[in-house]
């Protein structure tokens, strides 16, 4: 176990590094996931299963991809560079480290740690328990601050939308 | 049990997050250094609840999310509308309102 | 149907709301049915409450409803409530049924003005203050009262803001009066600190039991009540912003600048008799301003050119009259004089606003004349409002409480003789001017061709109140006359009665009154001598220029605009004009030291996003390391 996770953070500080780094933002991006993956994988290990299932569900997949729209909508999408973008260097880096983290939820299967894999029912319970108990004020909170989120993102695109008509 | 290191990768990737977000001058990545920030801050939380068997840690680990899903969605608007009026993502170059 | 009392203020109340919130989506049809009508409605309220608490409580007591505790903190209890007795449903009772007439006419009067909703919603604020005032249970109250009725004044005055002038006579009415309103509110803090009440049954009688007469305390607290009255109604010192109030419309100097806020001081100085019997000085010093004033808005009214000018001097001057017979002790006497006085200055007021808006906004009275053949409804109801005013005995109500007064102030034993001479002269003088309004206005030769008699809502109450003016003053006669006592009997529960001195009989009211009467025949026929057209002294006055010492200082109302002027407002100017003021040295160097401040403090402001998370994370990780130690 202890082994899974010191290879778990390696793979997650290499590939933070290479985020920071890298001059392609797409190539950061998919450095980006991969960390973010192992770092479900480290939740996963300190019994937050959860958590780990969100963070690869919303962060790994919804917010990952708001960016990706982003970058696609910042440059221009030209198939030239899109074929630069695509050399086998750019995805050798993530591949590696993403087979590195497969190999370890393989091993996790195969060892048959099952009570880990398992999702306990208890602890579950108590996290909806908790947000809808002690913790109400706080999910209000929460979603006053969605909904401004939603009608910032709305406002700002339209806005951007009618000015790029009006040029 | 795991939860020291733990910390001690949640202030790695926190001060990682920080140097990216210090030394890179394109606001994407900026933000992306946020992120990693934010997945620091995120499994602080998770490793004290696993250290203390609460569930508080992670219900924090879905206030951060919640945080980030909004932060995200506004930012990068604004990332647009900046590269839309000013040609450019550069943070250095966007300064009007020095003082 | 007394349980109806709260709603008297409240319909008003409501009609401003109306007005205030969705005034200019209205018809015009619609504000006026709306302004006119809470107040109908009002005195409608008012006549059933009347009639209930007249029949209920034949003997007349008071009744009391509490609406609700507006504030209570430990120490202060202070209630929305009502008082009524006989004092504040005579006030109640003339507050909204001439505010009704007068209402009624504006309607017509200001029909074609751009701010007819706003001009209604002040009205009705207005009425529903004045009524707060007159109706309100405590100290407290009745100064929310007092301080809502000088706002509607500042805002009625200064109603056409467009013109500066009328902005700056509205700024001046608003802050002379606020002197005497600050002396009022310190009265009634000392008033609270000395009982912890302020209820004015209550605080009048524990300051019966606490204080002897010419006690200090008393004497102050009277003394600031008086200078709050005084302000109000215009009397000397704090008169000079009643002449200047005329800016406004000319339904607002009949409400509020004659008829009712302008006697919220006489009400004031009523309401607290008790307190006021404990200080004998302060009632002889009310009697000698009372006298003072009249006298001096007498002769300054004699000499204006300005026709309503000449009815707030005029105002000011009757008020005086008040002011007397509250100083002599002849409450009832004042309240009488009140109830004749805002019927014949309202019609005053509107016969002259009738005069005016048929004239085409023209005001000057030289500028006037020959109307009565033009108009001869608002000639003859002008007729009847100057005769009353000026007392043409038997026949007008300003005779009987005219007279009333003057043999209170005759047969007083607080009084003096020569006080009595000189009220005597004042009538007279009342007489004279106001029949020189009535011969300069509406004899001769027409001098602007008027656009004829004005409509149906304003004829209406002009006659209506001609009638009251006529007819009201049968309600109180005296001994040598019919004797009736409606009046004072009716007042006799809330108001102590007048004390004569001993040996005054019949016979020596009877040498009074003829007294008075020849000094206001006197007065008319004087005015018919100097001002009838085609008399020769009028011919020479005409031709006079003004420009003689002796009359600019008459119509200057004395010079006391002058004296303030030269008293407080220059030195105060050249007191902030000073260039080696230390208090602003101080104040500069305060600038600078922000100035440069800022100056130091915007290089930390890069603008770079970059630079502000360094200065973030440092920061954070001071306050780390503090909290580490």
């Amino acid at each position: 176990m202890e082994v899974l996770f010191y290879i778990a953070a390696t793979v997650t500080v290499l590939a933070t590094l290479r985020v920071i780094t890298h001059v392609h933002p797409v190539h950061a991006l998919l450095y980006l996931v991969v960390a973010l993956i192992a770092l479900a994988l480290i939740f996963y290990l300190l019994g937050a299963q959860f958590a780990a299932a969100l963070e690869i569900i919303i962060y790994g997949g919804a917010i990952m991809v708001l960016f990706i729209f982003v970058v696609m909508l910042l440059g221009p999408l030209a198939a030239e560079q899109e074929r630069t973008w695509l050399t086998p260097g750019a995805w050798l880096g993530p591949s590696i480290l993403a087979l590195v983290l497969l190999g370890e939820v393989g091993y996790l299967i195969a060892v048959g740690d099952h009570t880990a894999l398992t999702v306990s029912e208890p602890r579950q319970k108590g996290i909806s328990i908790a947000l809808y108990g002690p913790y109400i004020i706080a999910v209000e909170l929460a979603s006053m601050l969605l909904l401004p989120g939603l009608i910032g993102a709305y406002h700002l695109g339209r806005r951007m939308s009618k000015e790029s008509r009006s040029c | 049990m795991l939860s020291t290191p733990a910390l001690v990768l949640a202030i790695v990737l926190f001060g990682l997050g920080l140097i990216g977000l210090l030394s890179r001058r394109n606001i994407l990545y900026m933000l992306l250094s946020l992120e990693i920030m934010l997945n620091a801050a995120a499994l602080a939380f998770i490793a004290g609840g696993a250290r203390w068997g609460q569930v508080d840690g992670e219900i924090m680990f879905l206030f951060i999310l919640t945080l980030a899903a909004a932060e995200v969605s506004v930012a990068l608007g604004i990332v647009l509308q900046l590269s839309h009026r000013f040609r450019t993502v550069d943070a250095d170059a966007l300064c009007e309102l020095r003082g | 149907m007394l349980k109806l009392l709260w709603l008297i203020p409240v319909l008003p109340l409501t009609g401003f709301l109306v007005l205030a919130l969705c005034g200019r989506r209205l018809s015009r049809h619609q504000i006026a049915w709306v302004g006119c009508g809470s107040v109908g409605a009002a005195a409608m309220t008012t006549a059933f409450v009347a009639a209930d608490f007249l029949g209920v409580f034949p003997d007349r007591e008071s009744y009391h409803q509490t609406l609700w505790n507006w504030i209570d903190t430990s120490g202060m209890t202070v209630g929305v409530s009502w008082y009524l007795d006989a004092l504040s449903l005579l006030m109640v009772v003339v507050i909204t049924g001439v505010g009704f007439l007068i209402h009624l006419y504006s309607t017509e009067y200001m029909a074609h003005d751009d701010g007819y909703a706003r001009f209604f919603a002040y009205m009705n604020l207005f009425v529903a203050a004045m009524l707060t005032l007159v109706l309100a249970d405590n100290l407290l109250l009745l100064y929310l009262g007092w301080e809502g009725v000088g706002l509607c004044s500042y805002l009625l005055i200064g109603f056409w803001y467009r013109e500066p002038e009328y902005g700056t006579a509205a700024q001046k009415a608003f802050i002379v009066t606020r002197i005497g309103d600050t002396a009022l509110a310190i009265g009634l803090f000392i008033l609270f600190t000395q009982f912890t009440s302020l209820s004015i049954q209550q605080v009048q009688s524990l300051a019966v039991e606490a204080w002897p007469v010419g006690s200090n305390l008393a004497m102050i607290v009277a003394v600031l009540f008086l200078i709050g009255a005084v302000g109000k109604s215009a009397q000397l010192p704090l008169q000079v912003w009643l002449p200047d109030a005329m800016a406004g419309p000319t339904p607002v100097s009949a409400l509020i600048h004659a008829a009712t806020m302008v006697t919220a001081g006489v009400y004031l100085i009523a309401r607290m008799h008790h307190l006021f019997a404990l200080a004998p000085m302060v009632q002889e010093v009310i009697a000698v301003l009372g006298l003072v004033t009249l006298l001096l808005a007498a002769t300054s009214a004699l000499v204006q050119h300005d026709i309503k000018r000449v009815l707030a001097y005029s105002t000011m001057s009757q008020i005086g009259y008040m002011f007397l017979a509250l100083g002599v002790g002849a409450w009832s006497a004042a309240l009488f004089h009140f109830l004749t006085h805002s019927c014949f200055k309202a019609l005053l007021f509107l016969a002259a606003g009738s005069v005016i808006h048929s004239l085409h906004h023209e005001q000057d009275i030289f500028k006037m004349g020959g109307l009565r053949r033009h108009l001869p409804w608002t000639f003859w109801t002008f007729l009847i409002g100057a005769a009353a005013m000026s007392g043409v005995p038997l026949i007008t109500s300003g005779f009987y409480s005219k007279d009333w007064i003057l043999w209170s102030v005759w047969s007083s034993p607080i009084s003096h003789r020569w006080i009595w001479f000189g009220a005597v002269f004042g009538a007279l003088l009342t007489g004279l001017y106001s029949f020189r309004l009535i011969f300069q206005v509406f004899f001769g030769e027409v001098r602007t061709q008027p656009t004829g008699e004005p409509g149906l809502a304003m004829r209406g109450p002009l006659v209506v109140l001609a009638f009251l003016a006529l007819t009201v003053g049968f309600l109180e006669m005296p001994h040598t006359l019919g004797n009736v006592t409606v009046f004072s009997h009716y007042l006799s529960h809330a108001l102590p009665t007048t004390e004569l001195l001993p040996g005054m009989d019949e016979s020596s009211e009877a040498r009074e009154q003829l007294a008075v009467t020849v000094a206001a025949l006197l007065g008319i026929g004087l005015a018919a001598l100097l001002f009838l057209p085609g008399s020769r002294p009028a011919s020479r006055l005409a031709d006079q220029s003004t420009d003689r010492p002796s009359m600019t200082f008459l119509q200057g109302g004395w010079g006391f605009d002058r004296l303030y002027d030269r008293l407080f407002v220059r030195p105060w100017f050249s007191l902030t004009r000073n260039p080696s003021d230390m208090l602003d040295r101080g104040y500069e160097w305060l600038a600078v030291c922000a100035e440069s401040c800022h100056g130091w403090m915007s290089h930390t402001q890069t603008g770079q996003v970059r630079w502000y998370a360094a200065t973030v994370a440092v920061g954070t990780l001071v306050l780390l390391g503090l909290f580490a130690m």
